[in-house]
């Protein structure tokens, strides 16, 4: 019998419009206002410097443990800002540049950062979900919003972001699957940022690219240069009006670098070499855009001074008010609230008791 | 008002549900043009169309993590695990996504879909088919969980469920699928989540069961009945999550003895849950321990000694005899 070939018929592209040393690709370059593309930057600049405050404030014990965006910035802020209001925003828990785009308040993120549920503050109307903690798994959820959506007929779209750690998850899998099969309005955003915690990317898979991975599912896959915000706003762009028009999902590897450690509680030093660290920082996102947004003649030093300032205010701001609803946070009544729509008697049993200073004693009430 | 079984019964509420409330879908492995492997799903999506009866890969987590995620959008999934056994690979979905959206977002987001599994043995069926692990389910807070005894709390309750702004695991007795017949009413029954039955009333005795312990749990009260003159209470404890130890301590109250059954392995079972809180609410009225009957502490046997392993009738009579002499 003769061998044939067979295999996918459509290969993965690699995207870049920005390069590492500022120069702009003009013929696949986006269109943006100035307005639109100062936003960008600052929502950038801002993340950055909200990760720097934070880790301050980590290391002096005052808010716990949190997961440091730094080097991310463009491709988050890249794919989210292809998004309308009405779409929905399907995070894992390092989204922290995409948070500030839909309007998360910094103040809020402190006041979860320093353990209170009560941080957790959607802004009105947002289609914003919360972290999603175990790796992986919310995707499945962004597939399911967009098949509703789909149904329904609202003309939404769903895009939901996480790492290359959790490619290697089953969900990651059935997410694809599920999405592909049912028509799903979807963008599948990977933040291949080279290492899940301590494992570096080549310990995940043996594929040359994540997303290849597309490929099997019969959807489109795409992998770009992930410190370039024009390109994850490109291939952003593409996958959204793919998903509005014809309801197919997209699988986008956004290729970057984590640039601090993968949580305040470890230590990358053990897991990697300053030579690599030092690399990845020539191609900061922040510095590249800024040195195309200085030939653009849209900042120069003053105003960039100007932008520093407004952001540190902001952030002195956010802890400050942070800080007296922290203080406000009395009680352990809060722990009740919002498990069921109405508390079952044995909660409302445990809450007096608790409040009673008997808590966790069961038995002679 | 028609004669149903169970299969029959469940097949109904979903039936009126999806008719009342375009919302409701439903979704599984074979629940589309298959009917279900039990034909609990049989003739919905002729009725419904596929997208609203969605046949779907095969894959628990998937279908669990796409339920949650169209719950999100306002929709009332209904998904299926063909076994309890099987869920476990969806088992994070709802531990770690179902039960926490509406405490995780603040109340901004909820998960009312209502998951429903066949459990337990008694169908001679392979391994992963038999076993009963409700504990799992009744030990999750942001949860409900629901247990039925037959057709005709079987409908009124997976209604109420799909009709609940929660997350609601559903344990199908499989047992009891097609074992008898009820008279169920063509019009909705209003039925509460929660509240726990007493199906036979009686003084001398608390029997406690759920599922698809109640009917060996009834065998045995009527053998007592007529051979230790003594009127058992029997109580259908038809949600594990939330648990109503009022009835039961209620109960207990007045006859001073109590068994307690389920089909679960003994240790960390739900009988132990109710046993101390017995002893917490009805310390003084107690006239004997608190029995539990249970299966041992081992997996579902293969089928040819399911039997052995299975709470029936005479471990009931034995254990309440025991209660009854102490």
């Amino acid at each position: 019998m003769p061998l044939t070939e067979t295999g996918p018929d459509s290969k993965i592209e690699y995207l870049s419009i920005l390069n590492e040393d500022g120069e702009l690709d003009k013929e696949l370059a986006p269109q943006f206002t100035d307005d639109l593309l100062l936003k960008g930057y600052r929502t950038m600049l801002l993340a950055r410097r909200f990760d720097e405050r934070r880790l301050k404030l980590q290391r002096s014990g005052r808010i716990g443990t949190f997961a440091p965006v730094n080097g991310q910035e463009a491709a988050q802020v890249g794919t989210i800002s292809a998004l309308r209001e009405d779409d929905w925003f399907v995070p894992s828990y390092r989204e922290t540049a995409a948070n500030f785009w839909r309007g998360t308040n910094p103040a809020d993120m402190l006041v979860f950062d320093a353990g209170y549920n009560e941080g957790i503050v959607i802004p009105e109307g947002a289609r914003n979900l919360p972290n999603s903690v175990p790796v992986g798994t919310q995707m499945l959820q962004a597939a399911g919003i967009a098949y509703a959506a789909r149904l329904e007929g609202t003309g939404e779209v769903a895009m939901t972001y996480f790492g290359d750690g959790a490619t290697s998850q089953g969900d990651f899998h059935e997410a694809l699957n599920f999405a592909s099969v049912f028509d799903c309005p979807v963008v599948f955003v990977c933040q291949n940022n080279q290492y899940a915690i301590s494992v570096p990317r080549a310990r995940q898979t043996r594929s040359q690219t994540l997303a290849q991975k597309a490929l099997a599912y019969g959807m489109d896959g795409i992998q770009v240069d992930g410190n370039d915000i024009f390109a994850c706003f490109a291939a952003a762009d593409d996958a959204v009006r793919r998903a509005r028009e014809t309801f197919r999902p997209t699988l986008i590897e956004c290729v970057t670098y984590r640039l601090e450690m993968h949580t305040t509680a470890d230590d990358p030093s053990r897991y990697r070499d300053e030579e690599e660290v030092e690399k990845w920082e020539k191609r900061d996102p922040i510095e590249r855009f800024g040195s195309l947004l200085r030939e653009r003649g849209l900042l120069d030093d003053g105003s960039l001074e100007d932008m520093e300032a407004k952001i540190a205010e902001t952030i002195d701001a956010a802890w400050d008010e942070a800080e007296k609803r922290i203080e406000k946070a009395e009680g352990v009544s809060a722990i009740f609230d919002h498990i069921l729509e109405q508390e079952t008697h044995e909660q409302v049993r445990q809450k007096q008791q608790m409040s009673d200073g008997l808590g966790g004693v069961s038995g002679y009430g | 008002m028609a004669e149903l079984t169970m299969v029959e019964a469940i097949n109904l509420a979903l039936r009126q549900e999806m008719e009342q409330d375009e919302k409701v879908v439903i979704l599984g492995e074979d629940v589309g043009w298959d009917g279900g492997i039990f034909r609990v799903t049989e003739g919905l999506v002729e009725q419904f169309g596929e997208d609203r009866v969605i046949d779907t890969p095969l894959a628990e987590s998937g279908i669990l993590g796409f339920s949650i995620g169209m719950a999100i959008h306002g929709m009332k999934p209904v998904p299926e695990m063909q076994f309890s056994g099987f869920s476990y690979l969806g088992f994070h979905q709802i531990e770690s996504h179902a039960s926490r959206l509406r405490w995780r977002s603040q109340g901004r987001f909820t998960v009312p879909m209502t998951v429903r599994m066949p459990y337990g043995g008694g169908v001679r069926a392979l391994e992963h088919h038999s076993e009963s692990r409700e504990v799992f389910y009744a030990h999750m807070p942001g949860l409900k969980f629901v247990v039925p005894s037959g057709p005709r709390n079987a409908r009124a309750l997976l209604v109420a469920a799909i009709r609940d702004p929660d997350p609601v695991v559903f344990f199908e007795p499989k047992k009891s699928y097609r074992a008898f017949r009820e008279e169920v009413p063509d019009e909705d029954e209003p039925a509460e989540i929660g509240p726990a039955s007493i199906v036979r009333p009686g003084d001398g005795l608390t029997m406690v069961a759920w599922g698809s312990m109640l009917p060996a749990t009834l065998e045995a009260a009527e053998r007592i009945a007529e051979e230790e003159g003594a009127e058992p209470e029997v109580i259908d404890v038809t949600t594990l999550a939330p648990l109503d130890y009022g009835t039961v301590a209620g109960s207990v109250k007045k006859t001073g003895r109590c068994v307690v059954v389920q089909e679960a392995p003994l240790t960390y079972g739900p009988a132990g849950e109710i046993a101390a809180r017995l002893q917490e609410e009805a310390f003084l009225r107690l006239k004997a321990p608190v029995a539990r009957v249970a299966g041992p502490d081992v997996h579902m046997p293969y089928f040819a000694r399911e039997k052995s392993y299975l709470p029936g009738a005479e471990r009931i009579i034995q254990a309440s005899r025991a209660a009854l002499h102490y």
